[in-house]
C-alpha cells in the first residue's frame, strides 16, 4: 500500500515538474515555433512493450515508416530497407510473412493502412502509387502510376520551380490514404502536389481540394489523413502545423492548430471516436528542437485536447520521429518511428491520469 | 425535330464514307471476363502487364514490368539491369515457369508475341532489344543491342532527328514485332525512332520505312504491329490516332481513322481474319478504353469495354492476344493484370 502511494507521488511530481522545467528554460525562436501551442495538457501514463516485433535472423527493419493492424490484430509494417518492404506480424509480434516481395510499386515507403475489410493499402512516395492488397496479400487495385524508367532520368528541378498542375489520377509523392464508411478513398498528395483527392470505392476520381499555401483550405505538405464515422476528413497539414478538417465533399470545416506539426494522425473506431496526432521531432535531429517536440496528443474529434504522452528520444518509451500511428485499439497504439528503425506498442493508462490529478 | 434533321444533314456526307457512318451505330459485343485467371506463386507478383500472348497449346505468356530497374555504379559509368520478367501459365492460368530469369535484355517490358512455331519473342523498350526464345525457353536469336551504360541524367528527349532510324537492327525504344507467312520479321520502332523495319527470318536487314510525322507512311509512336495472311502490315500509329496498312514491302495502302488511338492491334488466324484494335485510356485518365472488332478492310463490326479498374473494365490495355477470335487476352498497364475475355458476338446489339 505504502509503496504504491509513493509511486503515485513520484508520478505526480514528474507530471508537474516537466512543464515547469520546460517553461523555466528560455526558449529560442526556433523552439518557440516547433513547440505545440497547447499548454497545461495532462500527461497520459503509458508503457512500451519491450522487443515487440520478432524478426527472422536474416531480416531487418529499416526506417519504420508505416504501421497498421487488421481486425485480427496482425501488424503490418511498411519499411524503408535496402528495398522497400511490407512485413506482416501476428498480434504477439511474431513474424508471419512478407507481402509484395519485389513489387513494381515499391520504391520508397510512406504509409500503410488496413481498411475495414482487412485489405492492406500501401502508399509509396517513390513510385507515386497507392496499392491495395487483399487480405491474402495480392494486389487488387492500384491508384497512380510509377513513372516509366524508359523515359530516362529527369534532372531534379530547383526547389523554387512551381509544381505542374495536379492531374486526377497522377500523384506527386503521395503520403497517406483513408476511407469513409461508403468506401470512398481519400489520398493526401503530398510532397509534390498539395491536395487531397477523393475517389469512389472503384477508384474513379470524384473531386480534390487544396493548393499550396497557408490560407484556410490550402495545404503545405499534407502528410497524413484520417476519416471519422461521419465521413469528415482530417488532414495533417504538417508544414502549416495544423490539422484541417474537411467534410465528405472536401469542403473546409475547421482548423486545429494547438498540437504542433501533425506528422501522423489516427482516428479510433467505435461509438466514441478519438483523434491522435503526433507532433513528431523532425528527422533533422536538432537537439534543441527535439527537446520541445515528440509528444502525441489525444483529442476529441472537435479538437478538444484530452491529454498527451511521450517525448523525443531513442530509448524504449521515447519517440524518434513518429511517422504513423495505428489506433484500432484506443489504449493500445502502435507507432512507427523513422529514425529509430522500430515499431513500438504503446499501452496507455488514461484512467491513472484521472486518479493522479484528482 | 429540327435537331434531328440537322443531325441527318451532318450524317449524310458521312454515309458516303461508309466506315465513318458505322462509327455512329457500332454494335456492342457482350462479353465476360474470367475471374482470378492467373495464379501466381507466393513470391511472384505481376507488375504492369504490358505484354500477353498465347502459344498453340493455349499457354499464356506475360511480359511484365516488375521489380525495379537497378542502376549499378561502375568504375566510370552507370549500368542498368533488371525490372522485367517473362512468365508462362497453363491454359487454366496455373503458373508453369519463368523464362529468361536474369537474362541481359529484360529491362523494361513492352510486348510479347508467339510465332507460328511457338517461339516466344519479347520486345524490350529499355534494352532496345528483341529476343527470340525457342519453345523450351532458351534464347535462339537476338536483335538490337542493349546500350552498354546510361548517362545520368539522361537527356529527356532521346529521339532521333527524323525518326527514320538506321539501316539495321539498332532500335530506339522498339514497341512490337510481327511476322509474315514466310517468317519475315517486322518491328515497329518505336518511341525514339518512328519507323517500321523489315528483316528476313534469319534476322538479316531488308528495309526500313517511315519517319516522324503525320503524312501517310509517317508515324508518331508506331506502338503495335500485326500482319495478315497476305503479308500486309498493320501498324498502330498511336500518336496519330490511326491504323496504317502497308503491303509486304512497306508501300502505303490505306489508313483507318475511326477507331481512336490504336494502342494494341491483333489479327486473328484462320480463313476469315479479323482485326482487333484497342482505343486504350491513357495511363493518367479513365477516358475511352474500348476495343474494336473490324474486318481487315477497316469495317467496324462491333466494340466492347470501357476504362476502369473493375473486372471487365480496362486499365490502359497494352497488348491483345486473339489466337481465338472469341476468347481474347488483354494485358493492362495500370491494372497490373491479364484478363481473358469471352466474346459473344451473336448476341451483339
Amino acid at each position: 500500500m505504502k509503496r504504491s502511494m509513493n509511486y503515485c507521488f513520484v508520478v505526480v511530481v514528474l507530471l508537474f515538474a516537466k512543464p515547469h522545467f520546460a517553461q523555466a528554460q528560455s526558449l529560442t525562436p526556433a523552439q518557440m515555433t516547433a513547440r505545440a501551442k497547447a499548454r497545461d495538457v495532462p500527461e497520459i501514463p503509458f508503457d512500451s512493450t519491450p522487443n515487440f516485433l520478432k524478426l527472422p535472423p536474416n531480416l531487418y527493419l529499416g526506417e519504420g515508416i508505416g504501421v497498421a493492424t487488421n481486425s485480427k490484430g496482425h501488424v503490418f509494417v511498411y519499411t524503408r530497407s535496402q528495398e522497400t518492404r511490407l512485413f506482416e506480424f501476428d498480434r504477439t509480434g511474431k513474424y508471419v510473412r512478407e507481402i509484395g516481395e519485389g513489387l513494381y510499386g515499391f520504391a520508397f515507403a510512406h504509409a500503410v493502412r488496413v481498411d475495414p475489410q482487412d485489405n492492406i493499402w500501401a502508399v509509396d512516395e517513390g513510385t507515386n502509387m497507392v496499392i491495395k492488397f487483399n487480405p491474402q496479400g495480392r494486389v487488387v487495385m492500384l491508384l497512380g502510376r510509377r513513372p516509366e524508367s524508359a523515359e530516362g532520368v529527369k534532372a531534379t528541378p530547383p526547389a523554387s520551380a512551381p509544381e505542374p498542375p495536379a492531374q486526377p489520377y497522377t500523384f506527386s509523392r503521395p503520403t497517406d490514404v483513408a476511407w469513409d464508411a461508403d468506401g470512398n478513398i481519400f489520398v493526401s498528395d503530398g510532397y509534390g502536389n498539395s491536395r487531397v483527392v477523393k475517389y469512389d470505392k472503384n477508384g474513379r476520381y470524384i473531386t480534390s481540394a487544396g493548393s499550396k499555401g497557408s490560407q484556410q483550405g490550402q495545404l503545405n505538405l499534407p502528410h497524413t489523413i484520417a476519416a471519422d464515422a461521419k465521413g469528415n476528413v482530417y488532414v495533417g497539414d504538417r508544414s502549416n502545423r495544423r490539422i484541417q478538417v474537411f467534410d465528405n465533399d472536401l469542403k473546409f470545416k475547421a482548423i486545429y492548430d494547438q498540437v504542433g506539426a501533425p506528422w501522423a494522425v489516427c482516428i479510433t473506431p467505435g461509438p466514441h471516436q478519438y483523434l491522435y496526432s503526433s507532433n513528431s521531432n523532425p528527422d533533422s535531429n536538432l537537439a534543441d528542437i527535439a527537446a520541445v517536440t515528440g509528444e502525441i496528443y489525444k483529442m476529441e474529434l472537435d479538437g478538444t485536447i484530452l491529454g498527451k504522452f511521450g517525448h523525443a528520444g531513442k530509448q524504449l518509451g521515447e519517440f524518434s520521429t513518429v511517422h504513423e500511428i495505428d489506433c484500432r485499439n484506443e489504449n493500445e497504439l502502435l507507432v512507427s518511428e523513422i529514425t529509430a528503425w522500430r515499431v513500438q506498442k504503446i499501452s496507455l493508462h488514461p484512467q491513472s491520469k484521472g486518479s493522479s490529478s484528482k | 425535330m429540327t435537331r434531328y434533321s440537322r443531325l441527318f444533314l451532318a450524317a449524310a456526307p458521312l454515309i458516303l464514307t461508309g466506315s465513318l457512318w458505322a462509327q455512329a451505330s457500332i454494335p456492342e459485343i457482350p462479353y465476360d471476363s474470367a475471374p482470378n485467371l492467373l495464379k501466381l506463386p507466393e513470391h511472384i507478383h505481376m507488375g504492369e502487364a504490358v505484354g500477353v500472348a498465347t502459344n498453340s497449346k493455349g499457354h499464356i505468356f506475360v511480359y511484365t514490368r516488375t521489380g525495379s530497374t537497378n542502376a549499378t555504379l561502375g568504375g566510370s559509368r552507370i549500368f542498368t539491369h533488371g525490372g522485367a520478367r517473362l512468365l508462362e501459365f497453363a491454359p487454366t492460368g496455373n503458373f508453369v515457369r519463368e523464362i529468361g530469369q536474369g537474362a541481359y535484355g529484360l529491362m523494361f517490358a513492352h510486348t510479347v508475341r508467339v510465332d507460328p512455331q511457338d517461339n516466344i519473342w519479347i520486345v524490350d523498350e529499355g534494352s532496345n532489344m528483341i529476343i527470340k526464345f525457342n519453345p523450351e525457353g532458351r534464347v535462339v536469336m537476338t536483335m538490337g543491342r542493349k546500350p552498354e551504360s546510361v548517362p545520368v541524367p539522361e537527356p529527356e528527349a532521346r529521339r532521333g532527328a527524323s525518326g527514320a532510324g538506321v539501316a539495321g537492327d539498332i532500335f530506339n525504344r522498339p514497341t512490337d514485332v510481327a511476322w509474315d507467312a514466310a517468317g519475315n520479321i517486322f518491328v515497329s520502332d518505336g518511341y525514339g525512332n518512328s519507323r517500321v523495319a523489315k528483316f528476313d527470318k534469319n534476322g538479316k536487314f531488308l528495309k526500313t520505312w517511315g519517319s516522324r510525322g503525320t503524312a501517310p507512311g509517317q508515324f508518331n509512336t508506331p506502338h503495335s504491329i500485326a500482319t495478315d495472311a497476305q503479308g500486309n502490315v498493320y501498324v498502330g500509329d498511336r500518336g496519330n490516332k490511326r491504323l496504317q496498312v502497308f503491303d509486304n514491302n512497306g508501300t502505303f495502302k490505306t489508313e483507318f481513322l475511326n477507331v481512336g488511338a490504336p494502342w494494341a492491334v491483333c489479327i486473328t488466324p484462320g480463313p476469315h481474319q479479323y482485326l482487333y484494335s484497342s482505343n486504350s485510356n491513357g495511363t493518367g485518365n479513365m477516358e475511352n478504353g474500348e476495343i474494336y472488332k473490324m474486318e481487315l478492310d477497316g469495317r467496324i463490326l462491333g466494340k466492347f469495354g470501357t476504362a476502369g479498374k473493375l473486372m471487365k473494365e480496362f486499365g490502359s490495355i497494352h497488348e491483345i492476344d486473339c489466337r481465338n477470335a472469341n476468347e481474347i487476352y488483354v494485358g493492362e498497364i495500370t491494372n497490373w493484370r491479364v484478363q481473358r475475355l469471352s466474346l459473344h458476338p451473336n448476341q451483339a446489339k
